[in-house]
Parts: C-alpha cells; sequence; structure tokens
C-alpha cells in the first residue's frame, strides 16, 4: 500500500563485473569462487608507493549506464578521495567521485502503487572503487576479530542515487527489478554474481529524521527491510519516541534491523580531488556510446507488442529479462508467436520460478519441439506441461519424455472407443443428459478419461461425447 | 665520477671489490647515512658481473637508494617506526630501470621520516651527521643519499624533492642533486608524502653523472598516470656553454634573512656564468614570500591522505592485543609515527575538514597558481632561459639547533619549495664555502627543459673547482 | 585536537596535546598569511602537469600469489589479514 506518509530514496552500488580487470589495475574481477587475497596486487592492496591507472571500457559502461537512465553526461568529470578508516579501505580513502560526477539529472519509469506509470528521477550517477570484504568471526557486533579478503577490493562501482521519489516498499523493489534489468540488458553487469548489487535504502516518515538501512544485496531484502521499518518507525511514533537521524543494518535471518553502534561524531569525508588521476574530457564520445546502446527493455516491449501482435502483459513479462526475451525472440521465430508467448509467459516462467532456476537450465529448441507437438495434436496441453516439469527436474528431450511418461495423446479410435463404452455404461448420466441436465455429460467424460488413463483432451472427448450422445 | 668507474670496470676492475670496499667504509662511518645495507643482493649480481659483464648506461655501477623508494626484497621504511621491517614485493619504476641499466642497488639511506623535513633529524633511526663537520645537518629529507655520495659511501643516489629534499642536502653536503621537471620521472613506487608536488631524482658528485642517472630514470611509465612523454638523451648537448644564455637573477632571494656569505658566493657564481658567455638581469617573483604558507598547506594535506594508510593491518606496526580497530589503529599511529610527521598530519586533516577546506586547501591552490604564474613570466614570456639563486639562505645548521621550532625548521625551505609548486626543474650545485661548509647555487628551468639546465650546470662546473673538494672529515 | 586526533586516528596523549596546540596555532598563524591575497578571479590549481584522459586498456595483467599479498601481514589466518574487532 502507498501511504502518503512514507518517503524513501535508494542509494544502489552496482558492481561492473562483466569487465575484465579493476577499475584502477589489472587484477582479474572473476575472483567469486577464489580463495581470499588471490586477486589483488600492489596497486589495489594500497601497498605505498603505488599508484592508480583508469580503466577505459569502465568509463564506457559508465557512459551507457547514465545514458539509458536519461542522465547529462558531464563533459568534464573527475575522481575524488573520500577519506575515511576502515578495515576493508586499504588506502584508507575511496577513490570515488565527488563534484562532476559522470551522469546527473536522469529518470527511470516504473508502475506506482496506483497501476500508473510514474517516474523516479535519478539524482546521479558516478564511479567509484569497490572496497574489500570483511569476514567476521561470529556477528559484527560481538565477534573478537575479524578477517579481511580484499579479492573484492578496487572493483569497478557504479552508484545510483535516486530522489527520494519512492512511497512504498514494492516502489522500491519495482525500481530495483527495473535497474537491474536495464543494466543487463546493458551487458555491463551479471546480476547473478555475489556482490553484484549493494543497495543503501534512505527511508523517513513525513516530518521525521531519515534512516539509513544499509548494505542489502537483494531486492526482496530491501524489500522486507523497508516494510520493517515503516512499521517500527510508525510505531514508534504512536509511542511519542522521537526518531533520531541513524544508521541501521538489515539482519537477513531476523528480517529486522538493528542500529549499528557508530560514534556520534558525523563522518567529515574531506573530499579533496584525487592528486594521482587526471581529469577525463568525455564528452565527444557520448554520440558513438548512444548509437551503439542495445534495445531497452520499454522500447522492446513495444516492439513485440507490434511485431509480434502479443498482449502488452505478455510483452511486458517476456521483456523484464533479457534472456528471457531474446530465448522468446528464439523461439517465435519458429513457432506461432503468440503461442510461444503465452507457454513462456505463462507456463515456463512460473515452472522456472516455482524452482528457483533461470531460463538458461531450458532449451529453446525443446520448447519449439514441444510446442510444435502440441499444435500438431501429438499432446494435449496438460502432456505439454508435463513435459517442461519432467524435463525441468530430470533432464531429458521431449520426445523421449513423451515417450516415457505415455504422454503421447490418444489415438482418435481409441478415444471414441472409450466414448462409446462409456456412453454404453453410464446409462443413468445419459438419461440426466437427455432430460436437460448439461453437468451430467462431465461424468461421463470423466469416464472416458478414465478408460485412456487420462491420455485424451478432455475437450476433444467432451465433444466426441456430446458427438456420439447426438447421434442416437 | 661515473664516467671513470665505468671504464675501470669496463677494463676488468672487480665490481665486487667496489662493494666490498662501500661496505666496509660504510660500516665504520659516523655518518649514519644508511638504514639498512643489501650486502646479499648487492654482491650477487656484482659477482655476476665480474664473470659474465653486461653493458647498459650504469653497468655495474653501484648506487645508494632513499628509504621511501619501493625495491624488491630490500626493506622499505620510509625512516619510520611504523614501516620497520616492510619488504615490498615490488620495484619502483626508477628501481626497475636502474636495473635495466645493470646498476647494483647496495642500500637504503637514512631520510627525514616520511620524507617530511629539511636535516635528517626526524628519522627514526637517528640523524645522519654532514660529512664536512659530523656536529651538522646534512640537510633533508634526501640526508642519508647526501651524506654518502659527498663521503664516498655511494658513487650516486637516489633522493626525493618535495620541498627542497633533495637540493638542500645537495646544498649543505657540497654535491649535485636535481629536481626534475613535475611529471618526468614517473612516481610508481616512491612512497607518497605530497603527490603533486614530488618528483624523485640523482644526487652525485658532478653535473655529468647527473644527467646520467636522469637518462636512465626519466621518462614516461603507464603505470603513473601523471607521467609525461618526453626525450631524456641528457648527456648530449651538456658542453654547449652559456653563450647567449640570459639568467633571471630575483631579487626577492636575496636580502634579509640570506647569509652574507651565501649571497657572496650566489652572486660570485652569477659573475662566473657572465664570464663564460651569459648574460644576467633582474626578475621578480613577487608571491615567492607567500610560497612556504601554501606549499606547507598543500603539502600537509595531501599527506594526510597519504598516510592515513599506515594502520598495521597489512604490513608495518602492530602492537600487542588488538581492541577494537579504531583504537588499535589510533594506538599504532600514535606509537608508530613521530612527533613531526604527527603534527603534519593532525594539520593537513584540520585544513581539509569540512569548513576549512576553502580557507586553507582551496587558497593555498590558488596561491599556487599565482606562484606558477610569477615563473612562467619570469622563464619563458620574460625571455629568460634560466634563473639563478642561492639554494639554501644559508649553510648546514647544527644537529639540534632548530629541530624543537618547527616553523623555523619550515622557513628554511624557503627558496626550494616555489619550485615545486610551479613544477619547473632546478639543479644544486656547489658554489663556495663559509666558514668550510659547502653553499649552494641553485639553477632553475622552464619545464621540461632539464637541458638547458645541465649546460648551464656543467659550464659553471668546467670553470671552478668546487666539485673537487672533498669533506676533510672523510678524505 | 581531540576531534582532529579522531579524524586522523592518531591517539594524542594528554602530555602531548598543549605541545601540538602550541605549534599547531603558531603554523596556522602563519598561514595566514594567505589571506592578504586577493584570489577572487584565480583558477586552484590541483595539478601543474596538463594531461587529460590517462586510460589503461580493460586488460588482465598479473595478480601477486596469496603468500605475497600476505607476506608483509603482521596477523593472518587461513589466507586472509587478522584485523581487530570492529565494535
Amino acid at each position: 500500500m502507498a501511504e502518503k506518509d512514507v518517503i524513501i530514496g535508494l542509494e544502489v552500488h552496482v558492481q561492473l563485473n562483466k569487465l575484465k580487470s579493476k577499475l584502477f589495475c589489472g587484477c582479474s574481477t572473476d575472483y567469486h569462487d577464489s580463495p581470499p587475497n588471490t586477486h589483488t596486487c600492489p596497486v589495489c592492496l594500497g601497498l605505498p608507493g603505488t599508484l592508480p591507472v583508469l580503466n577505459k571500457r569502465a568509463v564506457e559502461y559508465a557512459i551507457r549506464v547514465a545514458l539509458a537512465l536519461n542522465c547529462e553526461i558531464q563533459g568534464e568529470t573527475l575522481f575524488y578521495r573520500k577519506n575515511y578508516y576502515y578495515p576493508d579501505l586499504p588506502k584508507a580513502f575511496q577513490i570515488t567521485q565527488y563534484d562532476f560526477p559522470i551522469g546527473l539529472g536522469g529518470k527511470i519509469l516504473i508502475k506506482g502503487e496506483d497501476g500508473e506509470e510514474k517516474t523516479i528521477r535519478i539524482t546521479r550517477v558516478h564511479m567509484e572503487e569497490d572496497p574489500g570484504r570483511l569476514v567476521h568471526a561470529g556477528t559484527i557486533d560481538r565477534a573478537k576479530y575479524s578477517m579481511v579478503d580484499y579479492n573484492r577490493c578496487g572493483m569497478s562501482l557504479l552508484e545510483v542515487v535516486t530522489e527520494p521519489d519512492m512511497r512504498s516498499p514494492k516502489e522500491a523493489r519495482s525500481f530495483l527489478d527495473k535497474l537491474r534489468n536495464i543494466l543487463e540488458y546493458l551487458d555491463v553487469f551479471d546480476g547473478d554474481l555475489e556482490g553484484a548489487m549493494r543497495i543503501d535504502s534512505n527511508i523517513s516518515l513525513v516530518g521525521g529524521e531519515r534512516v539509513e538501512v544499509k548494505n542489502i544485496s537483494s531486492h526482496k531484502g530491501v524489500e522486507k527491510a523497508l516494510a520493517y521499518e515503516i512499521t517500527r518507525q510508525r510505531s514508534a511514533r504512536r509511542r511519542g519516541v522521537a526518531q533520531v537521524q541513524e544508521t541501521r543494518h538489515y539482519d537477513e535471518l531476523r528480517s529486522i534491523t538493528v542500529t549499528i553502534r557508530t560514534k556520534e561524531e558525523a563522518h567529515d569525508y574531506r573530499y579533496f580531488p584525487e592528486p594521482d588521476l587526471v581529469p577525463m574530457r568525455i564528452a565527444d564520445w557520448v554520440p558513438r556510446v548512444e548509437a551503439e546502446l542495445p534495445e531497452l527493455p520499454d522500447a522492446k516491449r513495444e516492439r513485440f507488442v507490434s511485431e509480434y501482435g502479443i498482449a502488452d502483459d505478455h510483452a511486458k513479462s517476456l521483456t523484464s529479462e533479457i534472456r528471457v526475451a531474446n530465448f522468446y525472440e528464439d523461439v517465435a521465430k519458429r513457432v506461432s508467436p503468440r503461442l510461444a508467448a503465452v507457454w513462456i509467459a505463462d507456463v515456463l516462467k512460473g515452472e522456472l520460478n516455482y524452482r528457483d532456476v533461470s531460463i538458461d537450465r531450458f532449451s529453446p529448441d525443446h520448447l519449439v519441439e514441444i510446442l510444435d507437438l502440441l499444435e500438431k495434436g501429438k499432446i494435449t496441453e496438460k502432456g505439454a506441461v508435463e513435459v517442461i516439469r519432467t524435463i525441468l527436474d530430470t533432464g531429458g528431450d521431449p520426445a523421449k519424455v513423451v515417450a516415457a511418461k505415455g504422454l503421447a495423446k490418444a489415438e482418435d479410435d481409441a478415444v471414441m472407443d472409450a466414448v462409446r463404452s462409456a456412453v454404453a455404461e453410464c446409462a443413468q448420466a445419459v438419461a440426466d443428459y437427455r432430460s436437460g441436465n448439461e453437468k451430467a455429460i462431465n461424468f461421463i467424460v470423466g469416464m472416458v478419461m478414465k478408460k485412456t488413463r487420462g491420455r485424451a483432451d478432455p475437450g476433444e472427448a467432451n465433444r466426441l461425447v456430446k458427438e456420439v450422445l447426438d447421434e442416437t | 665520477m661515473l664516467r671513470e668507474l665505468k671504464e675501470e670496470l669496463a677494463a676488468g676492475a672487480s665490481a665486487e671489490e667496489k662493494v666490498s670496499a662501500l661496505f666496509s667504509k660504510i660500516k665504520k662511518s659516523k655518518l649514519n647515512a644508511y638504514n639498512n645495507l643489501s650486502e646479499d643482493s648487492a654482491f650477487k649480481r656484482a659477482r655476476e658481473f665480474d664473470s659474465a659483464p653486461w653493458s647498459g648506461l650504469l653497468a655495474g655501477v653501484p648506487i645508494a637508494i632513499k628509504s621511501c623508494i619501493s625495491t624488491r626484497g630490500i626493506e622499505t621504511n620510509c625512516s619510520s617506526r611504523i614501516l620497520e621491517g616492510y619488504i615490498p614485493p615490488y620495484d619502483a619504476h626508477v628501481i626497475e630501470r636502474l636495473k635495466e641499466e645493470g646498476a647494483i642497488i647496495i642500500g637504503k639511506t637514512n631520510m627525514d621520516e616520511f620524507a617530511m623535513g629539511t636535516s635528517t633529524e626526524s628519522s627514526y633511526f637517528g640523524p645522519t651527521r654532514n660529512p664536512w663537520d659530523l656536529d651538522r645537518v646534512p640537510g633533508g629529507s634526501s640526508g642519508g643519499s647526501a651524506a654518502a655520495v659527498a663521503a664516498g659511501e655511494a658513487p650516486c643516489a637516489l633522493g626525493s624533492d618535495t620541498g627542497g629534499s633533495i637540493r638542500c642536502p645537495a646544498s649543505f653536503c657540497g654535491i649535485v642533486g636535481l629536481k626534475p621537471t613535475y611529471g618526468l620521472v614517473s612516481r610508481y613506487g616512491l612512497v607518497s608524502y605530497a603527490n603533486s608536488l614530488e618528483q624523485i631524482g640523482p644526487l652525485t658528485l658532478s653535473v655529468e653523472d647527473a644527467a646520467l642517472v636522469m637518462e636512465v630514470i626519466a621518462g614516461h611509465d603507464k603505470r603513473d598516470s601523471t607521467s609525461i612523454k618526453s626525450d631524456v638523451a641528457y648527456l648530449s648537448g651538456l658542453d654547449g656553454g652559456v653563450e647567449g644564455l640570459v639568467c633571471g637573477v630575483p631579487k626577492e632571494y636575496f636580502g634579509e634573512g640570506v647569509d652574507p656569505e651565501v649571497e657572496k658566493a650566489v652572486w660570485d657564481a652569477i659573475s662566473k656564468l657572465e664570464v663564460l658567455g651569459a648574460s644576467w638581469k633582474e626578475v621578480s617573483l613577487p608571491h615567492t614570500k607567500y610560497a612556504l604558507a601554501a606549499y606547507y598547506i598543500i603539502a600537509m594535506s595531501e599527506a594526510s591522505s597519504n598516510l592515513a594508510r599506515f594502520d598495521g593491518l597489512r604490513y608495518g606496526l602492530r602492537l600487542g592485543a588488538d581492541q577494537d580497530w579504531h583504537t588499535t589503529f589510533s594506538e599504532i599511529r600514535a606509537v608508530g609515527f613521530g612527533p613531526e610527521v604527527k603534527r603534519r598530519i593532525l594539520l593537513g586533516t584540520y585544513a581539509l575538514s569540512a569548513g576549512y577546506y576553502g580557507r586553507y586547501y582551496l587558497k593555498a591552490l590558488k596561491v599556487r597558481t599565482l606562484i606558477k604564474q610569477d615563473f612562467e613570466r619570469a622563464l619563458s614570456t620574460g625571455g629568460a632561459g634560466v634563473l639563478v639563486t642561492p639554494t639554501m639562505p644559508f649553510p648546514a645548521f647544527k644537529i639540534g639547533e632548530r629541530i624543537e621550532d618547527p616553523l623555523s625548521l619550515y622557513m628554511a625551505d624557503v627558496f626550494t619549495v616555489p619550485i615545486n609548486l610551479a613544477g619547473v626543474p632546478a639543479i644544486s650545485m656547489p658554489c663556495g664555502f663559509a666558514g668550510g661548509l659547502p653553499i649552494g647555487l641553485q639553477i632553475i628551468g622552464r619545464h621540461f627543459d632539464e637541458k638547458t639546465v645541465f649546460r648551464a650546470a656543467k659550464a659553471f662546473e668546467d670553470a671552478t673547482p668546487y666539485h673537487e673538494t672533498v669533506p676533510k672529515e672523510v678524505a | 585536537m581531540d576531534h582532529i586526533g579522531w579524524l586522523a586516528s592518531i591517539k594524542v596523549a594528554e602530555e602531548e596535546k598543549e605541545g601540538f596546540v602550541a605549534s599547531f596555532n603558531s603554523v596556522l598563524d602563519y598561514f595566514h598569511q594567505l589571506d592578504e591575497l586577493d584570489t577572487e578571479d584565480v583558477e586552484p590549481t590541483y595539478r601543474v602537469v596538463e594531461l587529460t584522459n590517462v586510460f589503461r586498456e580493460d586488460e588482465v595483467g598479473e595478480s601477486m600469489s596469496q603468500e605475497e599479498s600476505l607476506s608483509n601481514a603482521p596477523r593472518r589466518e587461513n589466507g586472509y589479514f587478522k584485523s581487530p574487532r570492529i565494535v
């Protein structure tokens, strides 16, 4: 429910994990399954005397993202030092952007609480480096010591900051889903990898102080954390307890937020321009990057509707993930686009979600085969669903599964035999039907299904029963 | 000098013997010019050279390296307790270049802690003594490198210059020291004190030696984003003389505060240059007196950020039992840094902090623009090819004389810091003595015009005997 | 002084405070000289070298081994750097 009193803004950190190397050094970005501290070099470890050198492609990706989010690209942009101490920050400063970030003033369209299209304004997009990763021996507030792995340190991050335009956890979720979708369309990151997206949420009740909930890595987590916060803040307000400006941490296990004990002293980051780097003048890169932008979700959705003649709802569902959209177009080339749309958006996606797996687990060729069998009347719809489920659960290919599970639709003759014998056996039902009880036919159809062991097509059986009954 | 040394080695002299002789001398020395020696690797390399000599601009030549330049496998501690025992796993760019050209690194020299100082008195390992008078400072912060070269404990050395740290000790120790144009020598591997001001440069017994070392270490490095591509053939044209060269003499560098003997020696040098065919004219660098304040604000601000990484987690000092991270780090830093370093970090933190950034840091950067423009006016548009000044306002002072009063120590840098602010090159070379102590002549050039600076310096050196005088204490 | 010490992560001992504050004040007074200059229309010089657009290609280079990375670590455990507890 959108409430008039809730104000939400987000700061999303996106890791450009599709780059091959880190932002300021040549260490590989492929660290996710590696032992700790095996993807570091003197530069990203911040050893005394080392200097950063900027990854050109990271800048291109940043421009790509800023353009896709409708931002103004700053002709001259540069890096700053953000100075603070934390064990995961080897230089005790983070190289980031402050004044003159790469992108300013953009927007994303989402579906608001009331079903209408809503604009979420993007304040800025900027580049920065990732710190390392802390591992605690226990929980953060009770561990006797911590351990640090700098493999992640120096990865390229893009920070996307929104205006506080969201009014509910659901809108926040909607925004994050849309953002992730756009980023995957741009092929700048793989959202499935650990640490790919980290979100800081800012939430307040109108007239109240702002609470920041830091560092949540799932969209669902953000939604839950914000929902919890709204309840907590409202309850405090009702009890007359004032909300102070604070930072909180989301405990995923308990689904609650807790205060991080920090000093009262405000952070003073003492920003100044990074002396070891030089400014970037990239205005003339923009036309080329813009020309090379891929078709984005909204445009693809419109095209699906006009090119394939499918319903907007289906188009929306099919374009919600680039992998699904590509899968759809592959299949729609070879079978009826409308049929493909229904079976991917309504059936396959559901089966995938239920099993929490991605569409990469299913072969487009297999779906084409299944839909082909369906169109030719060789299997029923129920059978088709069964094939999909079986392939997802135990593998195989459509022809083999159909054979193994005996899903081939009953031959017409066999069905006709079953119909005639069912009609013969269900005298009472026949009589009821003849005396005007339409529903009695269901009993007879049920008998037909039993006789054909479910392999008859129910619609077809119904039709044949009526045919036979009308004969006499 | 290096040419003779190279010829001897080429003719069959033993590098191992040379290295061995140096180590003996160093171990008997009273100067405390070195923090740590790299005997094993130096002997190994010397023996390799002796059995199969290689070629290179510095083939077989031993060299000492200031303690803040990273050398793989050799302790690099910046003369600080907080980095005691730190062994870098990588070489600085300049070290790679020295190795490529066949040099043999013999050890790391003493310095003011983290290059913050003008006397080498703030070193955790004790002060270095001036070979001309053991009770006096050698200058700083590259005091160890300069003293070693002056005393024959190394044929040449590398230092770093942020506000005069090569030129000041060169002046006090009576040798040649060059601060290159900013951007000419890669800073990759130089432990940062003030990134926008510092450069690595040579400390040698002669101008030709300095030009030779520069040919090795200067030049573009893609690991340093502030590194410039340029031509580095400094040895050619060295003997071109000074016919027609216009020397600017900035009036702000003479008069009050300058030791009269220093002033006299520098004017004698200017006359000498005239005799050699140059001409001189008075110029003005009107913002000179503001340079010290601007320099220190910028340097301390950058330093406060550069030195924040020293917390004992990845390298360096770690104390007894750990408490919570902030307390632990704060105590390590309180104990690991000396008072001058702490003072500058605290002042720099203050200058950058909220509410003060505009007043100090930003203001200093604007004053820097004015100073840079002063130099551009005097040199390029003004028509002077070089500027000639004293390097230091006085010769070496006594150990302990100024260290208790930080501001008085800062004031000694008055003629050296403007050069770092403007980024122009400058050399210091001996031009006389005051009471037996060397006096330094500073020749300042246009950006990337080291060749003219070298040419003028060489002409003066050839016409004077100062570079041949050896300190009595160590003769 | 306490606040600056906290920001700089340097514990300033009581005995040291007076000395630091005194030298601070004299140095800051000296810095205030710059107030004499009118710099209203002057651009700051952040860098004396006039470069822009210095980049490297997105190529993988060498990384250190775990052993090299940890080689100077005063305290370590199982391939990690051991840090004091956070809170």
